[in-house]
């Protein structure tokens, strides 16, 4: 457990060695420097630990700025005339990375904890109350007597690095906190050339910079800097399996590893296109108490595929139940503010006067600080689910994305079936910017309905939208559309459909002979497929049979419908799943009214999705109402002409 | 180090090290009593059921058990029904798993009951005891047997509460009537 610091206070430390994890949530510098026991710098010796040069006898800093760093410290190796041990964050400015938070105010508060090598922590502190602040001393470690302790400082400078490096009596503070800027800004430049982060940005080993490092190391000396390093290299490299654990150390065995491949990191081997994104190590599992740094792909499963599926429906409970725990606690405060009131009112002597003031506002103060509490909890599982769908969103393959996710445009005509289908977003009031996605496995298990009793036109949209989606994530001739538009009023919404030159869709069937033709060739095609499977010969369907996986988009249904129609496509939206044979209904439940209650059993075997966002969908956990999102293409975007294309493109070469 | 608790007595979740336990899991077991007759060492299939029942300020907010296996919040879940018992002395039949980080803050007490859907009475039931084992290393905390069943369907067998110091454990052991745990809401009362 953790004991939590608050600005001033100090900590036993139970051994020398040391890991200080820092989170800050955006991209911090790093450094570390040595003092006497005023706190000013060792004059002589080596004093200063920073991106360009990591390390010293007894402590390690990263080479980059990162939102996550590790430090590594022996305190052990620690020179004697070493008093005070100080890790310094500052942020690398706006001008190193565009978007960047200009000072520590506009960045989330960070937050470091000590811990054992091992991970378990001793001591936590967050920084808050930061303002126009871009360099801070944010712990000290500090020797008493023998033994070492840990003290949370939190000081903030607004003159940045040289003002720190100014109080600490640094000898030139301008050029050592340019000295330091100048090197992360090498190391930010060194990362555009590569395609994937620095895997393992806390050991810092990456080939480029081999020679260097062994530099450092023979300057800095003695077995006590190799043997950190080696500590600290070690530790992430373990849970990744792709940091070059054995790079750092001087002396170490040869990297046989291509050197352009090293980069790898463990989202970008299985996932079809690794977009470059910002260093975020991967770490072996902190134990339960720590914040846990989020990586994609952090769930069971036999491939990266199913380990992001499994994870993002272990997000999607996680946050239901998060928000559930908010939700009951703050219901709770509520009822027992109104229960107070009613005490207080029922009784004639507390019923007016100042002392009903008072415990009135008592009451209100129990009500707000019980849901105080409740928030912070809220907003910090919301703060880690944030982090995870940042790890997450940019790792997902197409078929989980969203249209706007750039995935898509390096999208190509996959080889097999994937596990799922994103078929929406998911929000819940309490945080609207964390959207999970609505994965469906594949092949669907359930039919489709759009509702379009506010905007017809936008639900022929999105049924669209949907249609694409499937038709792009199965393989080239596993999946055939069909369209029911009897009154020809879907023809410009399914115009996308049918783009690209070839022809992906087949002519929508027109008039109310043709709605009682094809159903009637679908209603077929499940009987037989029924029948074949009952009679253990499914190998045995006829000739030229087509296996393919059918979607049936029906606009403004019951128009154009006579009553075995009806029946007919009752019967799809039961049977049809299992034999291959999807619906996507596109319809207002009014305009069927006129068939009464016989319908309801088709609209609960539909699942129902909205052309506009609307709280509708519940979860399977809490059943919170969940605001959908359909999965539309931003407007101006062509990606959905593009991938369409592609897809008539790949068909004459299938023969199909 | 189990510590044997006795019924009424309270410990204290805090570590020796002063850290406090983050995950706690209450396994609860039973073993039938042997009964003597034509076939002597044969014994009764018991289905007994483990609830957690959680409280805020006296009230009960949300309810683990066979049928809700999961807290709302998440932060209590049950590992599932074991319809006969059995396992005896060692291992438990049935186990809730709390997070005690994860308990809304609001929630104060989890109180764990055990009690006979099917209405048998703790009068064939032997070896029922509760233990609480610290989730993260499997090590049991504290132990609680009761000794002596009786003609009754039901058992408060102990409760966690948050106090200003953190979490402690309670053996409360009060014997009670009722199928379900809303049978057991007026006995559990008096306990919190």
């Amino acid at each position: 457990m953790t004991a939590e610091l608050v600005r001033g206070q100090n900590h036993p430390l139970p051994g020398n060695r040391l890991e200080i994890r820092v989170s800050a949530g955006t991209p911090v510098v790093a450094a570390v420097t040595l003092g006497d026991e005023a706190g000013r710098v060792v004059g002589d010796g080596e004093w200063l630990a920073h991106p360009g040069a990591p390390q010293l006898a007894g402590v390690e800093v990263p080479r980059q700025a990162a939102a996550d760093h590790r430090l590594a410290v022996d305190l052990g190796a620690m020179p004697p005339d070493v008093h005070r041990v100080h890790v310094l964050l500052a942020l690398p400015g706006a001008a190193a990375r565009p978007g960047a938070p200009a000072d520590f105010g506009a960045a989330p508060a960070p937050r470091l904890a000590v811990t054992t090598p091992d991970g378990s922590a001793i001591a936590g502190f967050t920084i808050t109350g930061l303002g126009a602040e871009t360099a801070l001393l944010a712990v000290e470690l500090y020797r008493r007597q023998s033994a070492w302790k840990v003290r949370a400082v939190g000081q903030g400078y607004g003159g940045g690095l040289p003002a720190l490096f100014l109080d600490q009596g640094v000898p030139d503070p301008s050029a050592t906190a340019e000295a330091i800027h100048t090197a992360v800004g090498r190391e930010q430049a060194r990362s555009i050339d590569l395609p994937a982060p620095q895997a393992g940005a806390a050991a810092g080993g990456t080939g480029s910079v081999d020679y260097r490092r062994r530099d450092r190391q023979d300057t800095s000396g003695g077995g006590t800097a190799a043997g950190t390093a080696g500590a600290s290299a070690g530790g992430p490299g373990a849970g990744s399996g792709a940091a070059p654990s054995g790079a750092t150390a001087p002396g170490g065995p040869v990297d046989y590893r291509h050197p352009r491949r090293r980069t790898a990191s463990a989202a970008s081997a299985a996932g079809p296109v690794p977009p470059p994104r910002p260093a975020s190590p991967p770490t072996p599992p902190p134990p339960a108490d720590a914040p846990r740094v989020p990586v994609a792909g952090d769930a069971a499963g036999r491939s990266m595929e199913e380990r992001l599926y499994n994870q993002v429906w272990g997000m999607f409970e996680d946050l239901s139940r998060t928000v559930a725990a908010y939700r009951s606690a703050a219901d709770f405060a509520e009822s027992r503010f109104e229960q107070e009131l009613d005490r207080l009112l029922a009784d004639p002597r507390t019923r007016g006067g100042p002392a009903a003031e008072a415990a009135r506002e008592a009451a209100q103060g129990k009500q707000a600080a019980l849901v105080d509490q409740a928030r912070a909890v809220l907003d910090r599982d919301l703060a880690q689910l944030t982090a995870e769908a940042e790890a997450v969103e940019p790792a997902l393959p197409p078929e989980f994305a969203g249209w706007e996710n750039p995935v898509w445009h390096a999208y190509r005509v996959p080889g097999r079936l994937p596990l799922a289908v994103r078929l929406g977003s998911l929000t819940l009031p309490e945080a609207p910017e964390l959207r999970i996605p609505l994965l469906s496995r594949l092949p669907l298990e359930r039919g489709l309905w759009v509702d379009s009793a506010e905007n017809r036109r936008a639900a022929m949209d999105a049924a669209v939208a949907i249609a694409a989606r499937l038709l792009a994530c199965h393989p080239v001739g596993a999946f055939a559309l069909h369209a029911l538009d009897p009154a020809g009023s879907g023809a410009t919404a399914l115009a996308p459909l049918h783009a690209g030159g070839a022809l992906v869709l087949p002519p929508p069937a027109a008039g109310a002979a043709g709605v009682s033709d094809l159903l009637t060739r679908l209603t077929e095609r499940v009987d037989l497929i029924q029948m074949a499977r009952r009679g253990g010969a499914a190998d045995d369907l006829p000739p030229g049979f087509d296996t393919a996986e059918q979607l049936l988009i029906v606009n403004e249904f019951p128009y154009g419908f006579d009553d075995r129609s009806v029946n007919q496509l009752r019967y799809l939206a039961d049977e049809g799943p299992s034999a291959g044979v999807h619906l996507l209904v596109v319809a207002d439940r009014e305009d069927a009214s006129a068939y009464g209650p016989v319908l309801d059993p088709l609209w609960r075997a539909l699942l129902r999705l909205t052309p506009l966002p609307s709280d509708h969908l519940a979860d399977p956990w809490v059943g919170h109402a969940w605001t959908y999102e359909p999965p539309l293409v931003p407007q101006g975007s062509r990606v959905l002409a593009d991938v369409l294309r592609q897809l008539a493109a790949a068909r004459p070469a299938y023969g199909t | 180090m189990t510590v044997n608790m006795t019924k009424g007595q309270k410990i204290s979740l805090s570590k020796a090290d002063g850290g406090s336990l983050t995950a706690v899991r209450m396994g609860l077991g039973w073993k039938a009593a042997p009964r003597r007759g034509l076939f002597g060492s044969r014994t009764r299939e018991i289905d007994l059921d483990a609830s957690a029942v959680l409280f805020a300020d006296k009230q009960p907010v949300d309810v683990v058990f066979f049928r809700h296996l999961t807290s709302d919040d998440g932060s209590v879940r049950h590992t599932g029904d074991n319809l006969v018992g059995g396992v005896g002395q060692g291992g438990d039949d049935e186990s809730i798993i709390v997070d005690l980080s994860r308990v809304p803050v609001h929630v104060d007490q989890i109180v764990f009951t055990v009690n006979s859907f099917t209405g048998q009475t703790f009068a064939e039931v032997e070896n029922a005891f509760c233990r609480l084992v610290d989730e993260t290393n499997g090590q049991e905390l504290a132990r609680y047997t009761l000794t002596g069943g009786g003609a009754y369907t039901a058992q408060i067998m102990a409760k966690v509460q948050r106090g200003a110091a953190g979490w402690s454990m309670t053996a409360i052991g009060t014997p009670a009537n009722g199928r379900t745990f809303q049978d057991l809401i007026p006995a559990i009362l008096p306990a919190l």
